[in-house]
Order: C-alpha cells, then structure tokens, then sequence
C-alpha cells in the first residue's frame, strides 16, 4: 500500500486518480487467526493495530457486524481531554490524547487531530470547588491543565455569555493541548494500517456465538462461518452484554442511547471546546463550520441507534443561555449513538471469566477521546495476557472488590 | 434572464410591491413572493457560491430541498445566516446577504479551488496537510476553517428579540402536508369524527396538484381545494395550520412540527401526540446527473413551474427541458403556454409517445428522443447546451442556444418521517424509488404502525391513486382511534395519462471522465460523479463510507437532493443494485429546526425556574450576596456596606459564636415518610434505626447507595407513631425523594409506605448561639428551656402566635434551635428575630460547621466516601440485618487502608488551598507522583483567628502529629499537621448548653 502524501496527489491527478488502490482490504475471513477481535470501531482497530505495531502479532482478524467505524466511533462529538481527577483515568487518556499528537503521521493518514483547547465551565461554587481540586490532581499526574478566571474564558470563547442571569461563568478549568479530531479518519486511518500489515478487516460479519470448552475459548460463530482463534478480544460497546452472555457471563454494564446533533454550517466564530455540565452541554466547531452538539443520555436502557427530543430540548435551551448569538442558527441533523455504562462511569479493560477473553468495553460517554490509549492497553492485556500498569485497575474484579474509578466525584459527571 | 411575466401568478398581488435589498442594491418583488422567487423576478440567477469549490450557484428548486439559495437575511440581533430563499416569504424592508464569497458574489477568490479540483480529489485532506508535524494545527487547519462554514456567525454580542414558544398537543390523527392527498385524508378522518390536525409547510393549500392541471370532480383543482379547506374549517375536531412543517418522528408516535405563525411568535414547536400520522408529504422532484447541471439557470422542471404558476416568474427566454418522463412536459407545456421559447426537450428515452409528448409537439416543440445533455455552454450565463445520445459517450450531436434549463430526473416520496423512527424502506424498480416498507412500519403506543403514508409520498404518481390511498389513511387513521363515522367517498379525478418514466442516473449513459467530472451530485458541497466513483475505488463501498467519506448528502439538505443519484452512482460503480447499497438514515429534523424554537420561552430569567424560599425579600433587602445551590438561590454572606466578604463572614461566625445568629435553613430537604411500614422501610434507606427514634425525639442519619457510598444525611425527626420527618441537605431534597421512591416502586413495592416531599411548605429558620434560647424565650408562646425541649428533641407549638415546630438540633456547635412554620408566615418570625440576631449566609454556616468538624455532603464525601471513613460508625446499625449500601460497605476494598477524616493545621496558621493534594514518596507505574490524602475543606476561622482544614488521609486518625506536604501546581509547598477534626468545642458543652 503506497503511502499517502501531497507529491502522490499531484502524481495521480496527472492520471485521473486512476492509481489509488483500496484504504483497506475485504478478504474473506479465514478459519483460525491467532487473535480474533469483535468490532471494527476505533478500540477494536487500534487494539488490533498495536498488536501489530507494538508485539509483532499481525495474525488478527477484526470482524465487524456492519460498516466499520459505524458505532459510537461514527456517532459522537469528536472530543479529546485528559483532564481526569482519578489517577487510573488520568494516566489512560493522557496516553491516548498524547498518541494523538503524532497520530496522523503515525498512521500516514490525516486525523486532524486538532488541540484547540477544552474549557469545562465552572458555574456554581460546587463546581468551582471540584474543578479546582481536579487542577491539583493534574499536576501531580503531568496532565497540563489550569484554571482560569471568567475574563479569561471570554477571551478565549468570546461567543459565552459569561454574565447570565441564571448561571454566571464563574471560571473554567481549562486544557490548552484538548482539543477534537475527524472521527470517522481515525477508524480509517487504523484500518488503513491494520490491512498493510496482513491483518483481515471482515466486515457486514456478525458475531453469532461464542464456543468455549472447558472454561476457555475455541472460537466464534459468525454470519460469515465458523472461526478458530486463541484470544477473543471483545470490543462492541454497547453490545457487549450480548456478546457476554454469548459466552455465558455477565457483564455489570447498561446500554442508553446518548444525544447529539449538529447545526448548519457558519463561519468560524468558536475556536475551542466548551463543556457546561451544570446546564449540560457541549459543544465544538467542526473544520466544516457546523456546531457539533452533544447532549445527555436517555433516562432508559435501549439499543435503538436514533435521536430523541427531551435530551435535546435540554441542552439546546443551556446552550443558547450560554451561547446566546446562536439563537437563530438551526439545527441540522440529530442522532443517537449507544453507549455502554458501567457503574462508576470508567471502561473495563481485563480479562473476561472465560479464559482466552479479553474485554475492552464500558467507555460510555467518553469512548472516542480515548481510542489510542486504550487500544494500547488492550493491546498490551492481548499479547502478553496480563494487564500493564495503564489497564491495571480497570479490571473487571474492581467491581466485586469496591475499587471504584469513579470520575463523576470531580463534578464533571459528562465525559 | 429571468424574469417577470405580464401576466399570471397565482400567489402574488401586483398591487402590492415589496422592496428589499440584495447585497446592496435595491430591488423590488410582489407581496406573495418567496425570496426566491423576487430575486428571480429580478433577474438574480447567481445567489451563492458552494462549499468547496467556490462554484456560482443559483436556485435550483422551489421547497425546502433547495441547496444553493441559503442567504443571510436581516440585520443586528435579527440577523440570520442560511436562510431558504425559497421558503422565506419576502417582507418589505428584507437586507438580503449572500453567502460563502469573498469579497463579492460575482468575484470571488475562493474559486481558485475549481481551477485546482483536478488536485483536490475527493478525501485529498486526509491524505495530505501531516508535514511539517505541527502546520495542522498552526497552518492549514486556520485555512481550511477561513475557507469552510456557508453563512456569516452572528455577532457574539447578538442576542435575539424574538419570542419562541411551544404547544403540547394531543389529537387521533396528525396529517402532514396539506396537498390534495392530505386534504383527502383530514377529510375522511374529520368526517369520520377523529381529532384532526392537518399541517401544510407552505403558505398554500393544495400542493402541486394546481401546477399539474390535475382536476377533481371536473373542476380545476383549485376549485376543489377551496371547497375541501372550507369543509374542514367548519369542522370543529379539525386543526388547520399552514407554514407548518412536521419536521420529526419519534418513539411512540410522538411527533414535532415547526410553524411560522402569522401573527404570533416568530416560531412555535409544536409536540404532538398523535395516535396516528398520515404521511401525505408528496414528492422531491431528482435532477439530472449532467455535465455542468450544476450552472445557474439549470433548475428542477417542477421548480420552473412552480416559479411560473405561482409567481409568473420565467427562469429565462429559451429554456431547454431534459426529462426522462412525461411529467416534465408539462413544465415545457406551461413555458410555452406562457408564450416563452422552448427550443428543445431532450427526453432520454427512445420514445416519447405519451399524451403529454404528443401534446407538446403539437404545439411546435420539438422533442428530441433517446438524447441527452453533453454540456451546458457558460460565459457567466447559460449560453446553450450540446446535445448527445443518451447511448453514448457524450460527443456533442448538436449545439442549442438557450438561457435556462429544466431538468425533471423522476420523483423521490418524502419518505423521512417513516425513516425517522425506524421504519423500513423498500426500493421499488417499478417507479425506481424508495418507497415506505409496509411490512416494516415504526411503531405507535399501541404496538402498530403510527404513520400511514399517502399520496405521493407513498410512491403513487397518479391523482386518483393519490386521493384513493389518501382516503384510506384517513379512515384507518381515525378507526385506529375508533372513529368510524361516516368518512365520505374519496372524490374522482382526471390527469392525462403519463407513459413510463425511465430511471435515468447518468447522462449520457457512458460518459466519458471529462464530462463525469462535470457532473455534480451535490451542488452545495461539490460531490461530483467521479468523486463517488473514487470513494468507491478506494473502498469506501458501503453507503455511509461513502457518504462521509465524499460529504454527498451532508449538506443542509441533507441529500434531499442528492441522495438517490449519488446511491445509483455508488451502485453503478459498485455493480450492486440500488436496493443493496442501501440509503443512508434519514434523520429529524425534516427541515432545519432553529435553535431558539426548541428553547423556546426557556430563556433568560426563564431559563429554568428559580426557588425562592419564603424569606427571599428579606435577604434581598438586607443585601445578600447569593449564591446558586441547584435552583435555589440562597444567601452566601450579607454584606454591609464598605464590608469586604471576609470581612462580613468574619463578623457573622463571630455574632454566632458570641452572641445569635438566625440563618434561612428552608431549602433543606423535608420529606414526610409514614405508614404501616415506614419504620422498616427507613431503616432500611438509613444505615442507622430511625424506626428505635421515640416520638418527640430526633436522630441524625445516614443515607448510602447501593454501593456502600455516603450520598446524604440529615436528622430525622419522628412526629408519630407511623410518621417520620426526614431531613436532607438543600441538594438531596429532591434525590432522595427520587431514591427513596425509586426503591419503593421497583424494589418493595407491597410496603405500605407514602413517601411527601414538603420542603416548600414550610419556611425554617436555624437560630443558633450562646443568646438562642434567651432571644426565643422573649418570642413568647412555648417553653424552650433545657428541661422542656433538650438536644436532639423536638416539640411543636405557637411562637408569636404562629404554628410551629421546633427541634432542638444544631449545624454549628452552638446551642441552637431551628423553627419551622408554615412557609406564608415563616416572614413574621424571622422579623421579629433579625431585630435581635445577625442573620448568617451559607458561607459563615460552612465555617461554623468545619470549625466543629461537622462533614459537609459534597465536600467531605464525593461519592467514593463511605460512613466508616469519616469517624461515623456510630451512625451505622452493626447488627442490622441490612441496609442499603451494607453489602457494599463489605467489600474488599472498603475496609484497610483507606483515606479518613482529620483535621489539618498549617504552621503559619495559612489556609490550605482547597483540593490540595498530600504527596507521597515516588511516582507510580505510570509516573504519577503518589498521594496520601487530600484536603476537603479549608476555612479562615474567625474563632481560632487561623486556617483550618479537613481533609482525608491515608490511615489518617492512626497518624495524628504527622506533617504531610501539599505541593501546588505552580510548584510551591504547604505543610500541614494532622490534627483532630473538631477544632472548636471539643467537648461539646456550648452545643448542650
């Protein structure tokens, strides 16, 4: 696969682009690979892609039940941070934020990861207060990050209201290297890499079952037929409760839709990110000019993949409080993507109760931030069966054990 | 030139001429004209540019699919940026802008990206732009964000005038589109009794059917039209509302509409419950898939007609119509009927025989068959089009003068609001559409389909098939709600009869790379038929790929034209049937639903109510200095004048320590629990035995989750024998209401327990200090003393006369009694106490409360804090069978080496800056340096004249004396003690007094 670069374009414009060959391969799945991944979402291409990269094991198969990134890789809002209180958290998405940094050259495909700046507002006492303790955590953990005073967000933000009348920005804990990345390049930009080293990408191929034998697993039935493999790597998100029970376990996990929508497109006039929690809402502007919205999640479970309104309804009105100029610019398009929550709101990286299995799940809101990190990690639990220090206390016995990562404690409850 | 007939239009009035500006320059349109339509009138065909390639653009439709005429419209705080021209009626006085240019329309610098297209292939940004490593964020993100967006940002000082607001709405039918085959409905569905709602996105009624010259029962129409809205206007269960779109499906037959109202708000959100929605939302007319049919002057052949009929607008002189059906003859027709030129109809398929053919060769036009479009020839207008086999490749047979061109590609229903929720689409190759798939409907409330298409928009052509399935989802619309009255007969109609249409998806049928690179699929995002094909070389092969990976469909249209030739492009290329590849999911909104509609009146003051305890005015009055505490507002600090905040909280805990203080403690939660079962019911949410609590008597209590962590607490009172009080922080009130009730209804669901939230009820009012019960006693009305109302008992009585409760409980360390009274008459005594106490904010109450080492909710504990590591075992029923959050509190990790509350002094006497962390030796295995607790709380205290802290260490109460180090971000140190919690009063002997 010939790389990609300005000079190559030039070259293939002379021949009508006749030359670019496929992003990645659509080979028929084989019977046995050393790995087996389960989704062919950003985790599961970047798992698969550090196998490769970081372990030499490129004997892998990523089977993908629809289009690949079409989960919550295609559907979310695009947002990086690593401006975590906890330790555990703070330690994978800084990784993860900091492979970004250098992901599109590593990946020889423009991400666009793009560190604008995330500013998370601050707009009662209580949220000042977990704010502020959340810089001094960062300190310690290297994740740069500060807080600054309501002139200061103006400046950086100049659309806020900073001077509502409901809630004043009283100021903003702020990560200058956060930023937002072209989604949908990232899941392409790994598969991209993971066919060049060999590895098969097997799409509109669904998992049907799981075949264990004495407590450790043999392989997967799928749409496509029956495969062999040593490690079973699950990495469905939102389904992983069904893959689970697939190979008869449990899975503390709940799957709800979450919210968001964009506007039309206008001229840049917003150059960082913004989180409103109090009033919850988020928002970006993407290179194309739309306002990227998310919202919150349902108040039930459902794996329906579509939009509803009364989540809407709430962060629209927070926004247009806090970004009153916006009032009369219209929404475009909203959607629903499911994310799988776990009970303190952190993943699940480690092994599953069935030998062999290995799980990669739980990001609920804030998966995408995290792709590379945890893709690393998983990698690293995958080759060498056993957790490295990055995964290492987000095992699932940190549940039966009451060792909770629980982010929601720094008020900052959306991801 | 296009421009204004003499004569004609239906929708405008001579009379009235509308002026208006176009960047600039003054011009002037009719009363009745859309924008769109004025501008034609004026001869304005340029009105955009497109998005990547800077490309002229001009009005390609007339309804709200339009993709290129998206204007800024207004000025100041009424600006509005991409606008529809063809959906915004034109005002007097409009300052119309157009978009995406610079520095102006005619001349614009962008386009130097058409020059360059050959090097900007589709996706080329994701192959490019990565070196130098940091020129992404420093150099061409900035240039591509400059040269991307559509319309100007409003100004970030605008705050909009206007007024928004909702309506809630419950009807049996909801009937969307107000065309004949949505008149037939509301028809049968009125008639038959059911509670109609029938909307209509433009402002006329009746829909294409007039343009068309279909006629019902004999007559034009029109005439039928005018009758039909007259019986439903006399219909008292039939609602009319025009300018109204339904733009949303929701589960459960929950639908959204958006209606401009004349007068009224400036637009209202309309959330309707409808049992059953008739989907009678017609048709979007395709283009052509032609080299250069994106120049200004190619227009849909319906929106040609549209213009002419309704507004006597014609797109130019000599306007040559492409067609693959017989429709589109009728807009040659109606052209030449208007006594405009029409030099040719290029009809791509081999024979064109049909009645609406032969008529139009009757009347001299020329039709050329099995032809196609090989070019459109512009020299900043059309000057002509080269004319080819539909058979070949595109060598040019012929050339044509003209100025305009119709297009008329087939047409796609409008089948979004099927889609929205989950229903199926099936591709039929008959009328080479997609239409509604009945085995596959979204679902109602009552497990059934909620949306009953109708009428074009489920695939019918035909005016008698249109107002025959328009019947029948009227009457089944209405039975579902068991209305079966008598619904009437559906009425006749005739049309000339029309011969097969052809599913023409490129022209010409092999055209060669030049000409497919001409091709645009997109017109406002510049998706052309060679970047679909090349999305596809590289992979790109699924539907959505595709779609992401070109932006075909992204535009504000949302491929509302776009979406069918691009799927047959990407089937073509992919030599899968249309069917296989699929569409893309139709998403709400229908079309773009403004922000400001869905926030509606939910907006400054209003934004989200604000709790105002019954004190309000007092606090006001004195000069408080508020603070947000969930909805509530309540009192930080009452500053007097030239008092610095320190400076009053200063003088508020001193007043409190010296002499009383009254606080308003009315936000606290409040919750009545009684019944049979109450008692086992609290102590089963309490980790203690309220149900041990004798009448009369108070106990302070604890409330933890499932996972064993301390969510709330307060002091629970009980006023009988089945009756507790239950007091919460201000924040839990309504969370543990919630809680409580979520474990009542999902969990011990045959307890006889109630469960009432009074926080409003009652006003409360803590008066606390050394003069408490001295300042109470002169009152007058109820015996205070030690003897009659000790600590932790509470009495009820009259004070001044006014109802009260009174407990003997206390936040500060001092002796202290909170009142509560009805909350209407809480004013009178709080009167009477401010003329002798000092009333205290929240602020002096957190100090008072650390300075006696009392735990704050929110502070103290963060969700990972359970009893035992704050020193509150006592509070904690051991041999209890259960409790929630005691299987919790036995895991592992909960017992051991975990981080408890202490007290922490600086040296100095400095305050601990809050959130502080205590390092430890070392980083850990991810190079995070190791801590060993954190500070919680950290105060000046007026008391000790010194800073004072609470915080959570590591084994802290087993190291007391120890120092540990809090290193600051910007690099400094504090070091502190670890001392004792309770700072102020250890023994207690003020708090008994």
């Amino acid at each position: 696969m010939s790389r990609y670069s300005a000079l190559r374009i030039v070259r293939e414009a002379m021949r009508r682009h006749a030359g670019w060959g496929r992003a990645w391969g659509s080979p028929e799945p084989r019977r046995r690979y050393k790995v087996v991944i389960v989704g062919a979402g950003g985790h599961g291409l970047a798992t698969a892609y550090y196998l490769g990269r970081n372990y030499g094991i490129t004997d892998v198969a990523v089977l993908e039940k629809g289009w690949l990134g079409g989960g919550n890789t295609g559907r979310n809002t695009t947002i990086i941070r690593s401006n975590y209180l906890q330790d555990p958290s703070a330690a994978i998405y800084e990784k993860s934020r900091a492979l970004y940094e250098d992901l599109s050259q590593e990946l020889n495909f423009n991400v666009m990861f793009s560190p604008r700046g995330v500013m998370m507002l601050a707009q009662t006492e209580h949220e000042v207060r977990g704010y502020k303790r959340t810089v001094q955590a960062n300190a310690l953990q290297s994740v740069a990050t500060e807080w600054i005073g309501p002139e200061r967000v103006k400046e950086l933000c100049p659309i806020i209201r900073i001077d509502g009348p409901r809630y004043p920005v009283l100021g903003a804990h702020w990560q200058p290297r956060g930023g937002t990345a072209r989604h949908d390049a990232v899941a392409w930009g790994y598969a991209r890499k993971c066919s060049e080293m060999g590895m098969h990408i097997v799409e509109r191929c669904a998992v049907t079952g799981v075949r264990t034998e004495g407590g450790r697993v043999q392989g997967v039935e799928t749409s496509r037929g029956s495969i062999d493999c040593e490690s079973l790597c699950l990495v469905v998100a939102g389904h992983s409760g069904e893959l689970a029970q697939m190979a008869g376990f449990r899975l503390p996990i709940e799957s709800v839709p979450l919210q968001a929508l964009v506007s039309e497109p206008i001229k840049p006039c917003m150059d960082v990110v913004v989180m409103a929690n109090t009033v919850h809402g988020y928002m970006s502007q993407s290179d194309k000019g739309e306002m990227v919205i998310g919202g919150g999640t349902d108040g039930y479970n459902a794996y329906t993949q579509r939009g509803s309104f009364h989540h809407i309804e709430e962060t629209v009105r927070a926004l247009v409080e806090t970004f009153p100029m916006l009032s009369r610019l219209k929404v475009l398009r909203q959607w629903g993507g499911i994310v799988d929550m776990t009970g303190d709101r952190s993943p699940i990286i480690g092994r599953a109760p069935v030998r062999g299995i290995y799980l990669n799940c739980g990001w609920g809101t804030g998966g995408f931030k995290a792709i590379p990190g945890s893709g690393w990690a998983t990698a690293e639990l995958v080759a060498t069966g056993a957790s490295g220090p990055l995964a290492a206390d987000f095992g699932l016995e940190r549940f039966r054990e009451g060792r909770f990562i629980d982010e929601s404690v720094a008020a900052g409850v959306a991801h | 030139m296009s421009t204004r007939l003499g004569t004609g239009g239906s929708a405008i009035d001579r009379s009235r001429p509308v002026h208006f500006t176009f960047d600039g320059r003054r011009l002037a349109g009719l009363t009745g004209d859309t924008v769109a339509s004025a501008l034609l009138a004026n001869g304005e065909r340029v009105v955009g540019r497109s998005f990547k390639y800077h490309r002229p653009r001009g009005i390609v439709a007339s309804g709200p699919e339009e993709p290129n005429a998206l204007l800024g419209i207004g000025t100041g705080d009424r600006f509005e940026p991409n606008a529809r021209a063809t959906t915004t009626p034109l005002r007097e006085g409009m300052a119309l802008r157009s978009q995406n240019r610079w520095p102006s329309l005619a001349f614009d610098v962008g386009v130097v990206n058409a020059a360059l297209s050959r090097f900007l292939p589709v996706g080329f940004y994701y192959k490019t732009f990565m070196w130098p490593r940091r020129f992404w964020e420093s150099v061409y993100e900035p240039l591509i964000r400059q040269a991307a967006g559509l319309g100007r940002a409003p100004d970030a000082e605008t705050r909009d005038p206007d007024r928004y607001e909702h309506f809630h709405l419950h009807v049996d039918v909801l009937v969307a589109g107000g065309g004949i085959a949505g008149l037939q409905s509301a028809l049968a569905a009125g008639r038959a009794g059911a509670q109609v709602l029938l909307m209509e996105q433009s402002p006329h009624w009746g829909g294409r059917a007039q343009v068309d010259g279909v006629r019902i029962e004999g007559d034009p129409a029109a005439e039928w039209v005018a009758r039909a809205v007259a019986e439903l206007e006399a219909m008292p269960n039939v609602r009319l509302r025009l300018n109204a779109t339904v733009v949303g499906a929701y589960d459960h037959g929950w639908m959204l509409a958006v209606e401009m109202p004349e007068p009224g708000p400036r637009e209202r959100l309309w959330k309707i419950r409808a049992r059953r929605t008739v989907m009678a939302t017609g048709a979007l007319e395709r283009p052509l898939a032609f080299a250069g049919n994106d120049r200004p002057g190619v227009m849909l052949a319906s929106a040609v007609r549209d213009n002419l009929m309704r507004y006597a607008v014609s797109p130019g002189d000599r306007t040559v119509l492409v067609t693959a059906n017989d429709d589109g003859y009728r807009t040659a027709i109606a052209l030449v009927e208007a006594g405009l030129s029409v030099p040719l109809v290029v009809d791509a398929r081999p024979e064109c025989n049909g009645p609406l053919p032969r008529r139009a060769r009757e009347m001299g036009i020329r039709v050329a068959p099995g032809r196609a479009i090989a070019g459109v020839r512009w020299q900043r207008r059309i000057t002509g089009v080269d004319v080819c086999l539909q058979a070949g490749e595109g060598s040019a047979l012929e050339h044509v003068p003209c100025d305009a061109v119709a297009m008329a590609g087939g047409w796609s229903p409008a089948v979004h609001l099927w889609s929205h929720c989950g229903g199926r689409l099936r591709w039929d190759e008959a009328t080479a559409a997609f239409r509604p798939d009945p085995q596959f409907p979204p679902t109602g409330a009552d497990g059934q389909a909620a949306i009953l298409p109708a009428g074009s928009a489920d695939g019918h052509s035909r005016a008698v098939e249109v107002l025959a399935s328009a019947h029948r989802a009227g009457v089944a619309g209405a039975a579902a709600a068991a209305h079966e009255g008598d619904a009437g007969q559906v009425v006749t109609a005739e049309e000339g009869a029309e011969a097969p249409a052809l599913a023409v998806w490129r022209m010409p049928q092999s055209a060669d790379h030049r000409l497919r690179a001409q091709t645009f699929l997109d017109f406002q995002n510049d998706v052309k038929l060679t970047d679909v094909e090349l999305a596809a070389q590289e992979g790109y092969r699924s539907v959505e790929h595709a779609k992401r990976y070109t932006t075909l469909g992204m535009a504000t249209d949302q491929g509302k034209l776009s979406n069918i030739n691009g799927l047959a492009a990407l089937s073509h290329t992919t030599g899968q049937a249309i069917s296989a590849v699929g569409t893309t999911t139709f998403r709400p909104p229908y079309t773009p639903l403004t922000l400001a509609t869905i926030a509606g009146q939910a907006r400054g003051d209003l934004f989200q109510p604000v709790r105002r305890t019954p004190l309000h005015a007092r606090h006001e009055a004195l000069g408080a200095a508020w603070e947000p505490v969930g909805q509530w507002r309540r009192p930080y600090v009452y500053p007097k004048a030239g008092e610095t905040v320190e400076d009053a909280v200063r003088r508020e805990v001193l007043a409190v320590r010296s002499e009383v203080g009254i606080l308003d403690a009315t936000t606290l939660g409040k919750i009545i629990v009684k019944g049979p079962d109450a008692a086992q019911f609290l102590d089963m949410i309490y980790t203690g035995r309220p149900s041990t609590i004798a009448e009369g008597r108070c106990r302070y209590g604890l409330i933890c989750n499932e996972n064993g962590f301390l969510i709330d607490d307060g002091v629970v009172a009980r006023l009988g024998p089945e009756t507790w009080l239950c007091h919460t922080t201000t924040g839990g009130a309504e969370r543990i209401h919630a809680h409580m009730e979520e474990w009542l209804q999902t969990e011990w669901w045959d307890w006889r327990v109630h469960v009432l939230n009074v926080t409003e009820q009652f006003g409360q009012i803590a008066v606390a200090g050394p003069l408490a019960r001295n300042l109470l006693e002169r009152l007058g009305g109820m015996d205070l003393s030690r003897e009659a109302l000790p600590f932790m008992h509470w009495t009820e009585g009259r004070l001044m006369d006014v109802p009260v409760r009174v407990f003997r409980i206390s936040f500060s360390g001092e002796l202290s009694f909170e009142i509560a009274a009805p909350a209407g008459r809480a004013g009178e005594i709080w009167d009477r106490l401010a003329q002798d106490a000092t009333p205290y904010g929240t602020e002096t109450m957190h100090v008072l409360r650390a300075e006696k080492g009392y735990i704050m909710i929110g502070d103290e504990t963060d969700g990972t804090v359970i009893p035992q590591d704050l020193g509150l075992n006592w509070a904690i029923a051991k041999k209890k069978d259960d409790y929630i959050g005691k299987r919790g509190q036995m895991r592992l990790h909960m017992a051991g080496e975990r981080w408890r509350l202490v007290g922490l002094l600086t040296p100095d006497g400095a305050v601990l800056p809050e959130g502080s962390l205590a390092v430890a030796q070392g980083t850990n295995a991810n190079g995070q340096r190791r801590t060993q607790g954190r500070v919680t709380s950290a105060y000046w205290s007026p008391t000790l004249g010194r800073g004072i802290a609470l915080g959570l260490v590591d084994r802290g109460p087993e190291r007391m004396g120890e120092t540990l180090s809090f290193l600051q971000p910007d690099g400094s140190e504090y070091r502190a003690e670890i001392v004792s919690p309770v700072f102020h009063d250890p023994e207690g002997e003020r708090l008994n007094a």
